[in-house]
């Protein structure tokens, strides 16, 4: 096969390599164990499925779990989300680690109907000159009167909180990241404990970065007896999520750096909601004409993304960035995802600005309005899985000031973020049957959100 | 999908691996020093010139910084200890600072003062001569101006390394 | 597809081995501007993570949304 053929060049190439004073004899031995492995990996790749038992053992050790990891998926009536919390935050530079600093954030995002506020803490220090810890408490107080939730429930209030420990070790120009995130709210856990290495190489103008994610979850569900909510002991759902992530960075010149990353995520088990309905039309149904139904998810997904950020100095000391990223899933999704972002130092003060464009085609089994009662296999209708577009802007002011007595580098922070979403194929429901508007002809819905984040930085 | 997508991503973790573990495994390629030190003249800070050839017959130690440079920060005032303690015996520190701009320089240097003079290389033709492949990067150079050490990098304990160096060098 | 991509793999593995001709061409004496925090891909972890979290509980998509690397390269 040609691609063994060109390993067995590569390989020859390596065992009678004795360039500089670098490769002598007792290094040669050990590239060719290394080669050879390679080798039999890579036989396999053409051959169907052959990554089984022998070839797991050798990637483990070369598997880990890189930033970009998600936690747990967080459920419950606040929808579908994949809690983003890799607070440990990316190795950025593979030869470094990173300041000692504290952070102390305060979030909220109100719209749609809904408010979501918290705090979020997080702590880093070195221990010694090669061990780095992270810690993150990060809390939700939701207050929920979304129109998902009033079309099929009653508004609540739920509180998530969210623990992630992490540590990174530096061992010449490699960093080890391990790291554990915990997050819990009254109808949904979740686990995930994550693995990565980032690799300095090449003069440090590459950087490349490998990790391995792994999630459980336990699905659970809340249910009304006699005005009061409580856990419905008849329901318990797992789900398992499995993420690959890598990602290669390399700057291209004194003022330009790219950044390429490739991430894989694979769930499996119950993936829907407990609490969110599909509707169907029902002209049995006076007024409203639909009936809602339970929705019902496949309960696999496997999904990719790839995305680039190019970020460039500015000759007058600022900085501008552009990303693109493109997703693709097993459930027809595909999202593009665009932002360009301005950061303007002038004197103690950082701002920052930012437009962010994302467009989605739906889920192959997502409807708003599906034409009868078991149309299909699978049914959705969460607005997440939607055909809409987006935009997002952003503002940001950072002060930077020297922390009195201590007399360390701080900083004061406010951020702030509008973002529009306008459903193509999502309808306020609620409006059905007022008058106006029958079940299928309810204007498109429209979201609207603001999100701020106060914060207070600390590197000591 | 699903499987050609897991071969994929395992093809391209496979490869990315192997050459991970192989430059983990290749130790840091560093020529050992030789030969004549290359001679130069560089502005220094406080006016005038700084040259090479001024402190032949003494040890000079030269260390490449940037005040942008974190190590190179954590080094300077243990350099600033070294530099007090050996001058009288014939060594001599020299400090080339790599901006382009000296202002950070200056700044961080009115903040954490040192003694030892600072020369500017705004060109960075010192820094190619020396082939300076690492911030920071320390080289000695002996009394008879033969380049004998090399190192790149800072971790604190370094400096225990270059006190050795330098004893057995001021004692030639 | 398959060839030009086995190619291409070797070809990475190789460069990252080291066995590349090519020589760094930012040099480490030039890398002032990486240090700098503007230039960073995350400069507060603790907001664009939060961030990160907002769209994607209201979008399909999911992964890649990092920035890695970069940084004055020091040691």
């Amino acid at each position: 096969m040609q691609l063994v053929n060109w390993l067995k060049v590569a390989c020859g190439a390596f065992s009678g390599m004795t360039r500089g004073d670098s490769v002598g004899g007792g290094q040669k031995a050990w590239f060719l164990p290394a080669c050879r492995a390679l080798r039999g990996a890579f036989s396999g790749v053409g051959r169907g499925d052959s990554f089984g038992g022998g070839q797991k053992a050798w990637f483990l050790p070369a598997c880990r779990a890189v930033c970009g990891a998600f936690s747990g998926v967080e459920r419950g009536r606040w929808g579908k989300v994949l809690a983003v919390l890799c607070l440990a935050g990316a190795p950025a530079i593979a030869d470094v680690l990173p300041d000692d600093r504290a952070d102390v954030l305060y979030h909220n995002y109100t719209g749609g109907g809904i408010t979501i506020q918290g705090p979020s803490v997080l702590v880093r220090k070195k221990v010694g000159d090669n061990l780095s810890f992270t810690e993150n408490y990060y809390e939700d107080l939701i207050s929920s009167a979304s129109i998902d939730v009033r079309l099929s429930a009653s508004p609540y209030h739920e509180t998530r909180k969210q623990e992630s420990g992490s540590v990174d070790y530096l061992h010449g120009k490699t960093i080890y990241t391990a790291g554990y995130i915990h997050s819990r709210e009254p109808d949904y856990k979740s686990d995930t404990a994550y693995f990565s290495i980032s690799q300095s190489m090449f003069g440090d103008l590459t950087t490349v970065s490998m990790g391995y994610r792994r999630g459980w979850d336990n699905v659970y569900r809340d249910v009304k007896v006699a005005g009061v909510l409580q856990n419905d002991p008849t329901f318990h759902e797992r789900a398992d999520h499995r993420g690959y992530s890598v990602s290669v960075s390399q700057i291209l010149t004194r003022n330009a750096i790219l950044d390429v990353n490739f991430e894989a995520i694979t769930d499996q088990g119950y993936l829907a909601s407990p609490y969110r309905k599909i509707r169907y039309l029902d002209p049995t149904v006076a007024g409203k004409g639909f009936t809602l139904a339970d929705q019902i998810y496949p309960n696999t997904r496997t999904s990719t993304a790839t995305s680039a950020q190019f970020k460039y100095y500015l000759p007058w000391h600022a900085a501008v960035t552009g990303q693109y990223r493109f997703y693709n899933d097993t459930w027809g999704i595909t999202g593009h995802t665009i932002e360009v972002d301005y950061t303007h130092p002038w004197r103690k003060f950082i701002f920052d600005g930012s437009l962010r464009y994302y467009l989605q085609n739906p889920a192959n089994f997502y409807s708003d309005l599906f034409p009868r009662a078991n149309y299909q296999n699978f049914m959705a209708r969460d607005r997440e899985l939607a055909a809409f577009h987006s935009i997002a802007i952003g503002l940001g002011g950072e002060w930077d000031f020297d922390f009195p007595w201590i007399r360390k580098k701080s900083s004061l922070n406010l951020h702030y973020n509008h973002l529009l979403i306008n459903y193509s194929d999502f309808r306020d429901a609620l409006l059905a049957g007022d008058g106006t508007y029958t079940a299928g002809n309810e204007p498109l819905y429209k979201l609207n959100a603001n999100v701020l984040q106060l914060f207070w930085s600390l590197w000591f | 999908m699903q499987n050609r997508l897991k071969r994929l991503s395992l093809g391209i973790v496979a490869t990315l691996a192997a050459g991970t573990a192989i430059m983990i495994a290749l130790p840091a390629v560093a020529a050992d020093p030789s030969g004549p030190a290359p001679q130069f003249t560089l502005p220094e800070k406080g006016g005038g010139q700084l040259s090479l050839a001024q402190y032949k017959g003494q040890v000079v130690m030269i260390n490449f910084w940037a005040s942008w440079c974190g190590p190179c920060r954590q080094e300077m005032p243990l350099l600033e200890d070294i530099y007090k303690k050996y001058h009288k015996l014939g060594f001599t520190l020299i400090g080339v600072n790599v901006e382009p701009d000296s202002k950070a320089a200056d700044d961080w240097l009115k903040a954490t003062p040192v003694t030892f003079p600072i020369g500017y290389d705004k060109d960075s033709k010192v820094s190619q001569m020396f082939k300076v492949s690492g911030m920071p990067t320390t080289v000695i150079i002996d009394r008879k101006g033969n380049l004998r050490y090399r190192h790149i990098s800072y971790k604190p304990g370094d400096e225990g390394e270059y006190l050795n160096t330098i004893r057995a060098m001021v004692r030639e | 597809m398959g060839k030009i991509l086995a190619t291409a793999l070797v070809m990475t593995g190789l460069l990252l081995a080291g066995c590349s001709p090519i020589q760094p061409w930012v040099k480490p004496y030039e890398r002032e501007h990486f240090a700098d925090p503007i230039m960073s891909f995350s400069r507060d972890p603790v907001s664009s993570s939060y961030l990160d979290h907002v769209f994607e509980s209201r979008e399909g998509s999911r992964g890649a949304t990092g920035g890695v690397g970069g940084g004055c390269g020091c040691n």
